[in-house]
């Protein structure tokens, strides 16, 4: 027994024996997060320094001058970019709003509720953990014509919340939650909608929460619908200012302008840093119940 | 009508009211898209006129007339693909497992950190890579190995057929522990330590049989989970060739991926029925991979 409990899995503490795992991990770590001190670094460097050659890693003197740079030079539509910023902050409250209600209700349904579709709507939805958008963006592009939702923020978020993963997820997490205590609830007159409100959903917190992570970082990293479906400047998305930015900075080789890029990109990754650092233990619970047979 | 049946038909009602808006929504953006794109592919749409039914001429241009495809677009998207694919999925099983051997604390900080990139979009990163990447001597990755005289000459990595697929799969693979990732994470955390006490009496010797024998079969439905994002990631990871050149078709179609063969058609030429017949193609063979991986890692019953 003494080489099994030597070398256990999930460990509580630290042990000498660990060092070659903490060796692997930490090189690799820092593999995995130099581009992203690179992004910090880039974002904070005052001009000088970026033109410095040969080029530096880190940066010397910090300053905040490319995000005043960023929100105070205007394009060419001279949209202000603030007005990027709160478009993709609408526009993502809302897909992460309504792809928790969508999924709650579908997983709920998919796992608790007994009826007909029932078998075909799950193994559908599994198939359709399979698809990529990408590849019907022309249909797609012709469905959200057809239906009016060109230059409308519904052309944003309508594409955003078929989530066939969360509703997976979701209805992996309902099948934890033992029917006795849901037909207890019925015996004493609780109502679907009773039901679902008071008795499911406190109890697929986790789940909700990987949900609203998934939905986040779908709808907050998008550029696409901006550049499909919105002809007018003032209803895009600061993802889609971002890919502006990109381009014209390969095309012209534009120094100045990576540092405001940079920045940009800052602004990008901070949100969805922080929201995945406070929900991480409530994502890594809904993850345990993610297989599938 | 008996009262049972009045309470199973509003059963059923009530099921359908918590399942339609889902179903509508999914309708609207992935069957009928799926479904007029199988439609479009057997015809002539310049997206003006009334799409012309013409067969299974897209195809058979698909497969005898269109030398792109066949000779850059085909054979990069399945190199592409089984190496970020099979590779991010090993690599990230293999992190996963790593991790599961240190303490909580220590693995939350480092789980977060090999995590982190793939919550980077792929838009932002772009401004990163091309700056790394860039082909004068000033670019970060040139300076770094002209210091060490590694190379001479600057080298134009975006720019150039030869390094432009490399620094493509890298790129890939670097922001491809996501969701799969942390399904393998808490698939290993959650395995009962008495499967792996049983193990060893049973005469499990060295790690890598405990590997095999214990911790990939009590996580199946997580390695299949893990698998099938593998899969779907890979293909949809294409737009990063275009966006790294800053040109579409890329520099000699050496970053060329089907992704980029729709858009370069659909939206650059207007040859839509043509685009459609691309995807098509392109979602078969998802599926198809989604399937071998359902062949491997699915419970047979």
């Amino acid at each position: 027994m003494a080489s099994f409990h030597s070398n256990k899995i999930n460990p509580d503490r630290f042990s000498f024996g660990q060092w070659k795992f903490f060796a692997f991990l930490i090189s690799l770590s820092v593999f995995m997060i130099l581009p992203i001190i690179f992004i910090f670094s880039q974002a904070l460097k005052p001009v000088d320094e970026l033109f410095l050659y040969p080029p530096k890693l880190f940066v010397n003197h910090p300053t905040w001058s490319n995000f005043a740079q960023l929100f105070s030079v205007s394009n060419v539509a001279a949209v202000p970019k603030t007005k990027y910023l709160f478009n993709s902050i609408i526009v993502t409250g809302a897909v992460v709003f309504l792809s928790i209600v969508l999924c709650s209700m579908t997983g709920f349904a998919l796992s608790k509720k007994e009826f007909k579709l029932k078998k075909v709507v799950f193994e559908v939805n599994i198939i359709a953990l399979m698809f990529v958008p990408a590849a019907v963006t022309i249909p797609r592009y012709l469905v959200i014509e057809k239906l009016g939702l060109t230059d409308n923020f519904l052309g944003h978020i309508l594409p955003m919340l078929s989530l066939p993963v969360g509703v997976f997820l979701v209805k992996q997490f309902v099948d934890q939650i033992p029917n006795a205590l849901i037909e207890a609830a019925q015996l004493d007159g609780a109502n679907d909608y009773y039901v679902f409100r008071k008795l499911v959903i406190p109890m697929i917190m986790p789940a909700l929460a990987t949900v609203s992570i998934l939905a986040f970082q779908l709808a907050w990293n998008n550029a696409e619908t901006s550049s499909l479906f919105m002809s007018k400047e003032t209803l895009k998305t600061f993802a889609f200012y971002m890919s502006t930015l990109t381009t014209t900075t390969a095309m012209e080789n534009n120094i100045a302008g990576q540092g405001m890029a940079a920045a940009a990109a800052l602004l990008m990754f901070i949100p969805n840093l922080l929201i995945f650092i406070f929900m991480q233990s409530k994502v890594m619970d809904t993850m345990a119940h993610s297989g599938l047979k | 009508m008996k009262p049972a049946t009045v309470k199973a038909i509003k059963n059923e009602l009530s099921a359908y009211a918590f399942i339609s808006p889902f179903l509508i929504i999914f309708t609207l953006l992935v069957v009928v898209p799926v479904v007029s794109a199988i439609y479009l592919s057997f015809t002539d749409f310049n997206s003006i006129q009334t799409p012309k039914f013409i067969g299974l001429s897209n195809y058979v241009n698909l497969i005898t007339q269109d030398n792109a495809f066949m000779m850059y677009v085909l054979p990069n998207t399945l190199k592409f693909a089984l190496l970020v694919g099979p590779g991010g999925y090993l690599l990230s099983f293999w992190l996963a497992w790593l991790l599961a051997q240190i303490p909580r604390r220590s693995r939350t900080v480092l789980a977060l950190a090999i995590y982190s990139p793939s919550l980077t979009a792929a838009v932002a990163m772009a401004v990163v890579w091309l700056v790394i990447f860039s082909g004068n001597a000033s670019g970060y990755l040139n300076n770094f190995l002209m210091s060490l005289s590694i190379i001479n000459e600057p080298i134009q990595w975006t720019q150039s057929p030869h390094y432009l697929m490399p620094i493509m799969v890298t790129v890939s693979l670097w922001n491809s522990m996501g969701v799969g990732f942390l399904a393998m994470l808490a698939g290993i955390l959650n395995i009962n330590g008495e499967m792996y006490e049983a193990g060893y009496i049973d005469g499990i010797r060295n790690r890598l049989q405990e590997v095999w024998y214990i911790t990939i079969p009590s996580m199946k439905p997580q390695m299949l989970f893990g698998a099938v994002m593998a899969v779907v990631g890979t293909f949809q990871a294409g737009a990063i060739g275009v966006q790294l050149s800053g040109a579409n078709p890329t520099p000699q179609n050496a970053g060329q991926l089907m992704i980029n063969h729709i858009e370069d058609y659909g939206f650059l030429r207007y040859d839509m029925g043509y685009a459609s017949a691309v995807s098509v193609v392109l979602l078969i063979i998802v599926y198809g991979f989604s399937k071998l991986c359902w062949r491997l890692f699915g419970e047979n019953d």
